[in-house]
């Protein structure tokens, strides 16, 4: 089969990229884009470490074609701080407050999962920007962890939205 | 205890120092490295248990466009390999099956291709053909009479078990004839995944120098260094094994393994650089395991509820490779005895194989059977005797200066304490006697080693080191093989060097894990056994550095008597004149100059040398576990977790609890959802979907504290952390339910089902 020309606006940049029609945006971000900080966990949508923004909406790239992420706005992990992906001090370069929660709280160990559940923590922070600890532990039930037992990741967020969305 | 030191950089709560670059997504794992001219590798693997290899035909694979390279087990040096080197008939395995598969999963052949499309698609074009033999799928099967015999070119004693240990010390036989309470029970634990969110991979590459480098998903470059080296027939200096980030291990990542062997063979065969990164469904449905095991305990107490006696016999389900199977059988023996005082014990532990993915080292590594087992029946004996199980553990704990006969004494324990602190934060007492229906509460405990003593590897270097050099800008870099992944040790560390050299983290440029450029040799991630080892071995490097800067600074200060000078902010100072510092770089440069121009490079090492048989350390805890049992569907929820530890001086603090927080998610996971379900030796929970790992939402609430103790053969005191309390959660949760239901599990894991059953039953 052949084929298709496509373009794919990823973080702010177009890019063209021929693709067949059952390679999915995981495939063509990683192998072909070689934007590897979206993680590829399980390849059938259960752990969350390769979730990535369409638009306002969290995905999981392993389970979307790259042929219907046409047209969309594609948010990964490297478009969260894009000067510090680009910088060669990553010291002192201002991240995205998640990622800087993350940071601070603990948030962080092996790391694998951590592209994914920050992808899942700015989706859920757009919708919900006071979540309670209930509201984070649901809107991350989607990303699976193993080092940290979550709770620093709950933190982590709670940490974030008010650092975002003040409450007092 | 001897706290008396005030940390400047020890004990502090530091964001770890691999943060920022995990979270923007700019760590490098092994997939995500690519290469010019890389080609994408495949393995085939075994669809059948057992089964003679009696043909394979590989041509219309090779004839598929794309398609570079297939190899077989008839292509490769006839070399069997396993990380237990010391006992080369233990060395069971090779890369590719050669005559015979033994589980289902066993890889038969790897291909490599242009793109990975071509690579799966030649896979299915290999043609294998199989003569089946019978199956033996459980311990049971495998010592039955008449059992197929799964490696029959070794002679065994007994058909089927590779490796057996005994241990015996007392006067078993007259203290249980002495005993006024005998339990006598039979326990099964199953096997459960590592579950690393980051699935092996690795990409290896060949250079005209005739060196391969292989950057691999390991806790252990050095064991894939020297087992890559006799499988490829290859020096060991000939291979360079780099680890880049990875993704958590568990025990699971600590061998050579097949796909790094494929990727080196077919990168040398070929000249290309070849990647192999494995699926979930491979992981999940033929990677290594936590031992199932078949545990007969008999326990013997008196009726005031002390320990008089225990027979231990352990049948461990290996499957079908001895994999860190004889190191499982080695020190489930130990946990069996460790957290108290047994006047008398004996132990048998069988490895058996079996026609199943094999089991191999995870995180506890026999200690959470054994304790599974030990504490349920401390429970079960506190019940029978009248006695609290805080005070039946109290009056049996062991304590520091308290000798495990044959094994170690024990230079540090905060056991008593543990126990003492988990009752007081839970109210235990008073809260027992005011239990809902439906509701109960559950203790278990532990005790974990701190890195291995054993030389099963049978390393000829020491078992850690570490190499500092300092420059006159006031910076160190620090090059170590210890390995991090994911549990902090890169971290850790730096701490630990810059306490002892008074610097910040920030001055200290670390190189780690790369066998070409850091010293040789380190063991690798494993055993708990890294921030007390390799912690040593920076401390030791620094204190090199110290007594040579300390000698120039000295000179400058007409002192003659070295300890007088202390390391501290940068500088270096007289002890009772801080004011008048040399700064550490100013120090660096008088010491080079001195020496013409050389750079100032210390050395350090660690080797448990007279430490007796497992460990130079012993951590200590207890957990309780509060619960709610629902009497309709048996579901149960884990209302609070409450854990006091014992893990000396805690570098960080941070990671320290973040250790315990996976600790106790994983202990969970253990006791109550995750499980393979087998048929036949086929792994029918091949997704996350199936096999079930706690999410946020099943992750109880709960509070850990932890008790002061300094352990004098760590790193400013430091001992284990991150693996013990994975031990302590399943039978404090399982003890639990028994308040809450009468049902006492005996037979994990606890599932509504169970309960359900188990309750009818009473």
């Amino acid at each position: 089969m052949k084929k298709e020309l496509i373009t794919l606006n990823i973080n702010g940049d177009d890019h063209e990229i021929a693709v067949h029609p059952w390679r999915t945006l995981n495939e063509v971000l990683r192998d072909q884009l070689h934007l590897t900080g979206t993680k590829l966990g399980c390849g059938t949508g259960d752990c969350g470490a390769c979730t990535v923004l369409l638009d306002d909406q969290s995905v999981s790239s392993c389970l979307t074609l790259a042929i219907e992420s046409e047209g969309h706005k594609i948010t990964t992990i490297e478009g969260l701080a894009p000067e510090a992906v680009a910088n060669s001090n990553l010291e002192n370069c201002e991240l995205n407050p998640i990622q800087e929660s993350f940071i601070a709280k603990g948030a962080i160990q092996c790391g694998f999962c951590t592209p994914g559940m920050i992808m899942s923590s700015k989706f859920l922070l757009e919708q919900t920007p006071n979540p309670n600890e209930d509201e984070i532990r649901a809107g991350l039930s989607g990303n699976l962890c193993r080092c940290t037992g979550y709770n620093k990741i709950v933190e982590a967020i709670a940490d974030a939205a008010e650092k975002i969305s003040p409450t007092k | 205890m001897s706290t008396d030191q005030n940390f400047s950089v020890v004990g502090k709560s530091l964001p770890r120092s691999d943060g920022r670059i995990k979270a923007v997504g700019a760590a490098q794992y092994a997939d995500d490295i690519f290469l010019p001219g890389m080609l994408y590798g495949k393995l085939l693997r075994s669809p059948v248990a057992h089964a003679l290899i009696k043909s394979i035909d590989t041509s219309a694979a090779e004839a598929l466009p794309g398609v570079k390279c297939v190899i077989t087990g008839q292509d490769i040096p006839k070399v069997k390999y396993g990380n237990w080197r010391l006992v080369p008939e233990s060395q069971d395995e090779y890369a590719l099956a050669i005559d015979k598969v033994r589980f289902i999963g066993d890889e038969v052949a790897a291909v490599a291709a242009i793109d990975k499309d071509s690579a799966e698609e030649a896979i299915r074009l290999i043609k294998v053909e199989y003569e089946e033999l019978p199956g033996a799928y459980s311990v049971e099967d495998s010592l039955a009479d008449n059992a197929p015999v799964i490696h029959d070119e070794y002679k065994q004693d007994i058909p089927n078990i590779s490796l057996d240990r005994k241990i015996e010390y007392g006067d078993l036989d007259k203290a249980f004839a002495e005993a006024d309470l005998i339990l006598d029970d039979v326990f099964t634990v199953h096997a459960t995944s590592h579950a690393y969110m980051e699935p092996c991979s690795c990409i290896s590459e060949y250079d005209h120098d005739g060196r391969l480098t292989i950057w691999t998903s390991t806790q252990a470059p050095y064991f894939v260094q020297c087992l890559l080296a006799s499988t490829l027939e290859m020096r060991e200096n000939d291979i360079r094994v780099i680890k880049p980030f990875v993704g958590g291990g568990f025990g699971g990542k600590m061998e050579m393994r097949p796909w790094e062997f494929c990727s080196a063979f077919i990168a040398r065969k070929l000249g290309r650089p070849v990647k192999f990164t494995l699926t979930r469904e491979e992981e999940l449905a033929t990677g290594r395991r936590r031992h199932p095991m078949r545990i007969h305990s008999k326990v013997g107490f008196s009726k005031e509820g002390m320990l008089l006696a225990k027979e231990f016999n352990v049948h461990l389900d290996g499957g079908a490779y001895n994999s860190m199977g004889p190191t499982a059988c080695f020190l489930c023996g130990n946990f069996g005895a460790m957290l108290y005082n047994y006047p008398s014990y004996r132990y048998y532990g069988a490895h058996v194989y079996t026609n199943k993915p094999p089991a191999g080292a995870m995180r506890g590594f026999g200690a959470p059977q054994a304790l599974f087992v030990a504490e349920t029946q401390m429970n079960m004996a506190a019940e029978k005797l009248g006695l609290d199980p805080i005070d039946i553990r109290y009056m049996n704990a062991m304590e520091t200066g308290n000798e495990i006969p044959g094994v170690a004494t024990i230079s540090s324990c905060g056991f008593k304490e543990s126990l003492i602190k988990v009752a007081e934060m839970t109210n235990w007492r008073e809260k027992r006697k005011n239990l809902k229906p439906g509701q109960g509460l559950g203790l278990g405990c532990y005790s974990f080693i701190s890195g291995g003593v054993f030389n099963w590897f049978n390393t000829r270097y020491n078992f850690t080191s570490a190499e500092v050099r300092a420059f006159d800008d006031g910076t160190v870099h620090l090059m170590t093989m210890a390995s991090d992944i994911g549990q902090g040790c890169d971290t850790v560390l730096r701490q630990i060097l810059a306490e002892e050299l008074g610097l910040k983290v920030s001055d200290i440029r670390l190189t780690a894990a790369d066998t070409a450029v850091t010293p040789q040799a380190d063991l690798g991630t494993w055993g708990s056994r890294v921030t007390l080892m390799a912690g040593n071995a920076v401390r030791k490097a620094a204190q090199e550095i110290k007594e040579e800067l300390f000698k120039m600074v000295s000179l400058k200060f007409d002192l003659n008597v070295i300890h007088d000078l202390r390391c501290g902010n940068g500088n270096i100072y007289p002890a009772n004149r801080p004011d008048r510092a040399v700064s550490f770089g100013e120090a660096v440069r008088m010491a080079q100059r001195a020496k013409r121009g050389e750079p100032v490079i210390g050395y350090g090492s660690y080797t448990p040398r007279n430490k007796g048989l497992v460990t130079p350390a012993f951590s200590f805890g207890a957990q309780v576990a509060e619960c709610e049992v629902d009497k309709e569907t048996g579901a149960i929820e884990v209302k609070f977790m409450t854990t006091a530890h014992d893990c000396g001086t805690p570098i960080n603090p941070m990671s320290v609890e973040g250790q315990l927080e996976g600790s106790v998610h994983m202990g969970l996971g253990y006791a109550l959802s995750e499980q393979f379900i087998m048929k036949e030796g086929k792994t029918l929970t091949t997704t996350f979907l199936d096999y079930k790992i706690p999410c946020a939402e099943d992750m109880p609430p709960g509070i850990s504290v932890h008790v002061d103790t300094y352990e004098p053969d760590g790193p400013f005191g430091a001992k284990e952390a991150g693996e013990g309390l994975v031990s302590p959660t399943a039978p404090a949760i399982a003890d639990a339910v028994y308040a809450a239901t009468g049902y006492r599990c005996m037979d994990l894991p606890l599932t509504p089902q169970k309960v359900l059953t188990g309750m009818k039953k009473i």
